[in-house]
């Protein structure tokens, strides 16, 4: 069971802003989803060694060369702000 | 002249115009119009005019694309709010691929929010309609790509599948669809979900279009490091029978719970026309197969959480105003993100989280291992998995989308192949109370040249009619 406190620091940990009706849905559903996932539980997994990637890629490498790649104006274009040559974001500690 | 068209498969579509039978700006004028008039919800962006064609083997037969893929210069908003009118500067690989061999851009489709959910319910851009009976829903999360394709408003259309988004569409509108082994198509340029999961591939009428398609779709990418070449050639199929070919069934999960009767029934007549193709049937078992969804649903989520981060208002898409950085973040992602990716997201930070990684994220990642070493232990007395891709036919609208749990089961026979990074099909194997059943055939990772081979034996002989929904969708 996930509760208030908990859904209210993982949502802080996401940086996801959660309306008060949203908090009172979302930690009901997220329980029983946690709780269907529990019975992973059941399973012998002394072991097992885990797979983050399936199939055998080596590390892929190529030449430590400078190539084309997007011009900056082209990179900047689809952002809500732009100055200068770079992104325009708030400042962390506000005005 | 229209009605011929229509009735054309793209192979078909391709080979006419190669002999002169058929022009291609009316091909692409035919399908522009009906694109353009879609009433199921299908399109988020359709092509006013033909772009520059390239000549090549698709033959200039238009391609829809799920709005998933990125297309330069032209909206590609991932069914999310948060990516509303965003057109990317560049081009996925998959999408530049397919143009490269012939096939022009027709339009974007309607998807699940960043690929999300198995109904298409979960779109900023309104739900997609079934055209066999358009009170429900079309599958998901490639619902535009396959209501699109079944109701004849495009030739074929590029999905992705990450837990059965491409198979499970496809079986609940009676298309063939394709997931292809991990790794085989690029995923540069595809939005990110689960990165260890994602696959793009077909969509199509039948076999042979998704094997035309697909051998112009394969290859190694230098923008994609987990990219790896085709070991040969994909080959168009030609069989007619199934001779020699070992057909394993998971007994324990095909007679399980929540499997509607009609699905069993239909799914029992194509392993009898299986056996008179000359195929043995055996039994087989996946135990893991229940957790298979479960640790589906840590992996994916956890991938997503990190993916999903990229979405902040900084570089792209929806930014809230805000006093400082972080209430810009928070307050950015709060409005931008519908209520299945939210709570995604918060499942796969959760499994992430300080105290929570070895319980949930670690012992999902062993799991993926065990039900890998399952379905390898089967490839080696069986040729191929057989199952139906769904549990039942197309739900209807609003049915399942108070219960996220329940909707997530639809997806308890595409997942095991997910994680193991297995190709797979789903092929219509007939209707129950007129709504298409799907069959899914998987095998080991690049068999994709026999499975197609199988698949195309066994569709000649189910001799499924699409054409009642292709009539329909305008």
């Amino acid at each position: 069971m996930i509760d208030r406190d908990e859904l209210l620091h993982v949502a802080r940990l996401a940086r996801l802003a959660l309306d008060e009706d949203e908090l009172q849905t979302t930690a009901a559903e997220l329980s029983s989803i946690l709780d269907h996932v529990a019975t992973i539980d059941e399973l012998d997994l002394e072991g097992i060694e885990p797979t983050a990637h399936i199939g055998d890629v080596e590390d892929s490498l190529r030449a430590d060369q400078v190539a084309r790649s997007l011009p900056r104006e082209v990179a900047l274009a689809p952002a809500p702000a732009i100055r200068d040559d770079g992104f325009l974001v708030p400042s962390p500690q506000g005005e | 002249m229209a009605d011929d068209i229509q009735a054309l498969s793209a192979a078909a579509a391709a080979a006419a115009i190669a002999d002169g039978g058929l022009a291609r700006a009316e091909l692409f004028e035919h399908y522009r119009a009906r694109a353009a008039a879609d009433e199921l919800n299908a399109f988020t962006w359709v092509a006013e005019d033909e772009p520059t064609v390239i000549n090549g083997p698709l033959g200039g037969v238009p391609l829809a694309v799920k709005d998933l893929f990125c297309t330069e210069g032209i909206p590609s908003q991932a069914g999310s709010k948060i990516l509303e009118r965003y057109c990317p500067p560049y081009t996925a690989t998959a999408v530049a691929n397919l143009a490269a061999a012939g096939a022009p851009l027709l339009g974007k489709t309607n998807q699940d929010e960043f690929a999300m959910g198995s109904s298409n319910e979960n779109s900023a851009y309104g739900p997609v309609l079934n055209p066999w009976d358009r009170s429900r829903v079309p599958g998901g999360s490639s619902g535009g790509s396959a209501a699109a394709v079944a109701a004849g408003l495009a030739p074929w259309a590029l999905g992705t599948d990450t837990g059965g988004s491409i198979r499970q569409p496809a079986s609940l509108c009676g298309i063939v669809g394709l997931k292809p082994t991990y790794g085989a198509v690029s995923r540069y340029g595809m939005i990110a979900f689960a990165s260890s999961l994602d696959s793009a591939g077909p969509l199509t009428r039948d076999v042979t279009d998704a094997a035309l398609f697909y051998r112009n779709l394969v290859g190694r990418d230098s923008a994609d490091a987990t990219s790896v070449a085709f070991p040969g050639p994909i080959d168009l199929p030609t069989s007619e029978r199934l001779d020699g070919i070992t057909l394993a069934v998971p007994t324990a999960l095909v007679d399980g719970e929540g499997i509607e009767a009609g699905v069993r029934e239909s799914f029992e007549a194509s392993l009898e026309t299986a056996r008179e193709l000359g195929a043995t049937i055996v039994g087989c078992e996946i135990p893991s197969a229940p957790y298979a969804l479960s640790a589906y649903y840590v992996i994916a989520p956890a991938e997503a959480s990190s993916n999903l981060a990229r979405f902040d208002g900084v570089r792209y898409g929806l930014r809230t105003e805000a006093s400082t950085l972080d209430a810009m973040y928070t307050q950015t992602r709060h409005d931008g993100f519908g209520a299945e990716v939210k709570r995604r997201i918060l499942i796969g930070t959760y499994a992430l989280s300080s105290g929570y990684y070895d319980a949930y994220y670690g012992r999902a990642q062993r799991v993926r291992t065990v039900v890998s070493r399952e379905l390898a232990e089967i490839f080696t007395k069986a040729d191929f998995i057989a199952t139906p891709t769904s549990p039942t036919v197309a739900f209807r609208l609003g049915e399942r989308t108070a219960d996220p749990l329940a909707m997530y089961l639809s997806d308890l026979f595409t997942i095991p192949m997910s994680l193991a990074g297995t190709p797979a099909i789903s092929i219509p194997s007939g209707l129950s109370e007129g709504l298409p059943v799907g069959l899914q055939i998987c095998g080991p990772a690049f068999s994709e040249n026999r499975i197609l081979d199988a698949a195309h034996a066994l569709e000649r002989a189910i001799g499924f009619d699409g054409a009642a929904a292709r009539s329909g969708g305008v």
